[in-house]
């Protein structure tokens, strides 16, 4: 057996005494892991913990009973595909062995490792990952509460809000205006606000060509920025206006009741509006003391242990994770990498440095797909930073059957992430 | 605490050889793990070793055109390619 130094000098520390704790394995019984939050994160670090090591007890905490997936729910609300096909069981994944506890986490004691429940039970850890994706800072925006999201859907959280946006663009006379709010950076799936906009006028453009759709952004520049626009200038030409921050495209607060958006130039009166609000790490992060001032949760590149309480790992959007964005994929392989890390720290071994992929494909229409695609590693800064030379978009200039295929590759991807998490 | 410390050891050991090497966790996102997922992106698990080390040193030097493996086999040295290929190779 080959020792590398690094593993043979963790070993070291650990045979010097109080330093390193013993591995949970020598303490007699297998260690415990509790993770909170079932989505594309949690779910898929549950089962690739008990699949790095069966002996560790893993408990899976998510009230919800049915996992609803964000990415191709744009499709959803443009009429292209049902909500049931974003929607999974946690069945199979507690076949797997993993122990469900169906409510929610309230708190978590990083020091007695023990993480509060909303029934009042508690659950002890040897170490807790905490993969809550976000929330919504509601009034960071000034008029945008949550009542008024009943009359301004988000819908950046896949569900009852993704349905509630559908049923307004199906209700729409043809010759209404949609506005849609993108908001500043960070937040979740970085092109997603330009895909929604791309199906959105796909649905006008082929059952109420007469209306108009606006996308007033808070930005200068988007993911896929390029691809996105030479798309829309080939597809939707005059129906699809696109108002960037330098224009006068931030919007500054909304009134609900009239459904209108107000910027520094002027106000939209809108008969659809989209409000993308800002957003953070979902709250049990801050109850846990691993959130920062920005909302977000610090990490260890390597382990996505929290720089701010030991032996909590944070993974998926919620984590502060460098170059990688904020990603169904991301999360994904975030998840199999800290549970990799988490079982290797029980055993009492030390991570090695690991290397992730993010692939990305947005919809311009049902048929023309676009891709971003970057490969990261710890950076000597301890940040996920972007491998020179690799990763980019899709090309400039292709020809429809590449755009095609990249729409279909763009389903499968679909299909194979949520069989992996959930099948 | 030499038993201890033995233990410790073999836990390490069991629980390192176990793991994918770096960059392989993250393949199955677009590469079905299981073979209940249809897809036109091949599965991995148990394909030859050479051929996965010829497909990933193609794309990257653009031999072979790609939709996103052109763009992310940029990302990968030749060890770690190797490492990635024996391991899924070595897979069922």
């Amino acid at each position: 057996m080959k020792i590398s130094r690094r593993r043979f000098l963790g070993l070291g520390l650990a045979a010097s005494g109080a330093l390193v704790p013993l591995p949970a394995f020598a303490q007699g019984a297998g260690p415990r892991v509790v993770v909170v939050g079932g989505g594309f994160a949690g779910a898929s670090c549950a089962r690739a913990l008990r699949q790095a090591d069966p002996r560790i007890a893993v408990t899976l905490v998510e009230p919800s009973p049915t996992f609803t997936a964000c990415p191709f729910s744009n499709a959803v609300i443009a009429g292209l595909r049902e909500l049931s096909a974003q929607q999974f069981t946690y069945d199979r994944v507690a076949a797997g062995g993993i122990a469900r506890a169906r409510t929610s986490a309230t708190a978590v004691d990083a020091q007695a490792r023990s993480v509060t429940l909303a029934d009042g039970a508690h659950l002890s850890y040897d170490r807790l990952v905490l993969a809550p994706g976000i929330d919504i800072r509601w009034g960071a925006l000034p008029g945008y509460d949550e009542p008024a999201s009943a009359q301004m859907p988000h819908a950046w959280r896949a569900g009852e809000q993704t349905l509630l946006l559908r049923r307004q663009l199906e209700a729409m006379d043809d010759g209404g205006l949609v506005v849609i709010s993108a908001p500043a950076n960070p937040f979740r799936c970085p092109p997603g606000p330009y895909e929604r906009a791309s199906l959105i006028a796909h649905y006008l453009k082929t059952k109420k060509p007469k209306s108009k759709l606006i996308v007033l952004d808070a930005k200068d520049t988007f993911s896929k920025q390029r691809l996105f626009q030479s798309a829309w200038a080939e597809l939707y030409p005059g129906l699809l206006e696109w108002v960037p921050l330098s224009k006068g495209g931030a919007v500054t607060s909304v009134e609900a009741a009239t459904r209108t958006l107000v910027t520094d130039f002027g106000r939209h009166a809108a008969h659809v509006a989209n409000v993308i609000p800002p957003q953070k790490a979902g709250r049990i992060a801050d109850a846990a003391g691993v959130a920062d001032r920005t909302g977000w949760c610090p990490i260890d590149p390597v382990t996505f242990e929290s720089k701010l309480q030991p032996r909590i790992h944070v993974i998926g959007d919620a984590a502060i994770a460098g170059a990688m964005p904020k990603s169904a994929f991301a999360a994904n392989a975030q998840a199999k990498t800290c549970a990799a890390a988490v079982a290797t720290l029980l055993a009492g071994g030390t991570p090695s440095a690991p290397k992730l992929i993010n692939t990305c494909y947005s919809l311009v229409a049902p048929d023309y797909g676009i891709s971003v695609a970057g490969v990261y590693q710890p950076s000597p800064s301890g940040q996920l930073a972007d491998v020179p030379g690799a990763g980019g978009v899709s090309p400039a200039e292709a020809p429809r059957a590449t755009r095609a295929a990249e729409a279909v590759l763009a389903e499968a991807w679909f299909r194979t992430i949520t069989g992996e998490v959930f099948g | 605490m030499a038993a201890a410390i033995g233990l410790a050891s073999i836990a390490a050991a069991a629980a390192a050889s176990a793991q994918p090497p770096a960059g392989a966790a993250s393949c199955s996102g677009c590469h079905p793990a299981s073979t209940r997922v249809t897809s036109p992106v091949p599965r991995l698990a148990g394909l030859d070793r050479a051929a996965i080390v010829t497909a990933m040193q193609d794309f990257r030097s653009g031999k072979r055109a790609g939709t996103v493996m052109d763009r992310i086999a940029k990302g990968f040295t030749d060890d770690e390619i190797q490492a990635i290929a024996a391991w899924y190779a070595a897979q069922k």
